[in-house]
């Protein structure tokens, strides 16, 4: 078992003028594990998410890639290490003047130097694996469904073959069925092909699928993190109360 | 509330705000100049601005061509109205008109439409997609857009230049009954290379001010559909006493000598 670290977190702060959102952040992932971020809306998730793959420059910390720290790299070399990235949005951030396989393939005609039709063969194959048919393929992204644009967007995010994911809530907005689908797809990623995976969700059932580890933002700084199994006997009154869904004390 | 601190604060936005404008138009310029430059998207550009564009200017160079036919008409009437104008319509279209109203309408068309668009992007996160898609969002929206502005204003200019001496030419012949051939000939009499290329230099200049600050404006769009709708109107009033300005400094520049 790999026990590489690919990202590493120590101390990470970052403030929107005078309010914390990250007040010490400290996370490791290994190569090939995905670690899930739960926490309370607007605890800081996405800022956190934007924070690594360097959308957002933190105030202080570090962030270590590979063993590279990130966040001091010029704009040429950031933009090289964020080829091997996958990036789900949590609006889906689709194009919306493209068309669905338009966007799935972006990356792929960006990075790659590949016609359009081999662009599109790959696409309409990323759709497939997130359960979209061919026909949708050629429509413009504003006139599919929320949950079919989160999934146009991620078969967008793994187009590349992406060797870190990270996924803003992927699973918010789709039905049971899809949401098993979409979980499934992800585990097939992080443990069939190695991808390492960041990961938000609120759906714990979700979590529990895809995780290796989970851990919890509260107040700007990981309360909790452990196994994935050893969620229900945390021993954290923050955990239990957020993974049972209660609205009591203490949060 | 301090009257003076008020002044001085809102001067020191205006700074501030001169000087990003500045930084952003520099970033641009450097990335006109590398490559990759998307030929596709500067072609589609090309359509939205130049072509989109045309029935507009010509309707307003038009008109303000006729226009100024008759007011020169009754203005100089007593003296050689022929030629005088043939003369004032020339001057005035070429040197200033074509170019300022060309300038002011196409910030209100397609300065606007940029920062809604752009605005709108940056909203919903798209522009920080593009990131994580590994092209760079001045590449990829704003180099194509600047290029294609640059290079098709020009041609409106041109365009309306002459549109609007045809407006000038028919109100002269159908209505103040002017020989057209005499008419002709005191167009081309006064046609100065001069005054083409002042013309055409005022075009490239509010090209590129238009589209940087549609984009400009985009970019830093505040959130919401307020935001958006901030950010448009912003870059269409900004573009334009932009262009009011420049305009009097180019004059200045070309025909003070
Ligand atoms: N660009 C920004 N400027 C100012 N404040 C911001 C910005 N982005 C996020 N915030 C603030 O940071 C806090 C955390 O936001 P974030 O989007 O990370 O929440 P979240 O944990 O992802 O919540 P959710 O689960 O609802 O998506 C929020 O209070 C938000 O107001
Ligand atoms: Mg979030």
């Amino acid at each position: 078992m790999s026990k590489i670290i690919k990202l590493r977190i120590r101390n990470l702060k970052k403030s929107f003028g005078s309010k914390m959102v990250l007040n010490g952040i400290n996370l490791d992932i290994c190569e090939g594990k995905s670690l899930v971020v739960i926490g309370a809306s607007g605890s800081g998730k996405s800022v956190l998410l934007k924070c690594i793959i360097g959308l957002i420059r933190p105030d202080s910390g570090v962030i270590e890639i590979d063993g590279k720290n990130v966040i001091s790299l010029p704009r040429y070399e950031r933009e090289a290490y964020m080829h091997k990235f996958g990036v789900l949005f949590q609006g889906g951030a689709l194009f919306d003047s493209l068309s669905v396989w338009e966007n799935v393939a972006f990356g792929l005609i960006a990075t790659r130097n590949i016609n359009r039709s081999t662009a599109r063969g790959i696409a309409l194959k990323k759709l497939a694996q997130v359960g979209l048919s061919e026909d949708v393929a050629n429509l413009s992204t504003a006139d599919l469904s929320g949950g079919m644009q989160k999934r146009v967007s991620l078969a967008r995010s793994i187009a590349n073959d992406p060797k870190f994911i990270f996924f803003d809530e992927p699973t918010t907005g789709l039905d049971p069925i899809m949401a098993d689908i979409i979980n499934k797809l992800i585990v097939k990623c992080t443990r069939d092909l190695g991808i390492t995976g960041f990961l938000i969700t609120h759906d714990m059932s979700s979590a529990r699928k895809i995780a290796d580890r989970i851990a919890m933002l509260y107040h700007g700084k990981i309360i909790w993190e452990g196994a994935v199994n050893k969620i229900d006997n945390s021993g954290n009154n923050y955990v239990n109360q957020f993974i049972n869904g209660k609205a009591e004390l203490p949060i | 509330m301090n009257p003076l601190a008020a002044i001085g604060r809102n001067f020191i936005t205006f700074l501030a705000s001169t000087g990003r404008i500045v930084l952003f138009a520099l970033s641009i310029i450097c990335h006109c100049l590398q490559p990759p430059l998307y030929l596709r998207l500067i072609l589609r550009q090309f359509i939205e601005i130049g072509y989109h564009s045309l029935p507009m200017v010509g309707m307003t160079t038009l008109c303000s061509g006729m226009v100024v036919a008759l007011q020169s008409y009754t203005g100089f009437a007593r003296f050689f109205a022929e030629e005088t104008v043939a003369t004032v319509v020339v001057i005035s279209m070429l040197r200033e008109l074509s170019p300022v109203l060309t300038g002011l309408m196409v910030a209100g068309r397609v300065g606007a439409s940029m920062a809604a668009e752009i605005g709108a992007m940056q909203v919903t996160e798209q522009i920080d997609a593009l990131t994580t898609l590994s092209t760079n969002p001045y590449k990829y929206l704003i180099v194509p857009r600047i290029i294609a502005s640059i290079i098709s204003l020009p041609f409106l200019v041109l365009i309306g230049d002459i549109i609007g001496v045809y407006g000038g030419f028919m109100i002269g012949i159908y209505k103040l009954n002017f020989n057209a051939a005499s008419y002709i000939f005191f167009i081309v009499h006064h046609l100065e290379k001069i005054d083409v290329i002042a013309g055409m230099a005022k075009a490239i200049v509010f090209g590129f001010l238009i589209t940087l600050m549609g984009c400009y404006q985009g970019f830093n769009s505040r959130r919401g559909a307020r935001g958006v709708g901030l950010a448009t109107t912003n870059a269409v009033v900004v573009a334009s006493i932009m262009i009011l300005l420049t305009n009097y400094i180019i004059t200045e520049i070309f025909f003070i000598n």
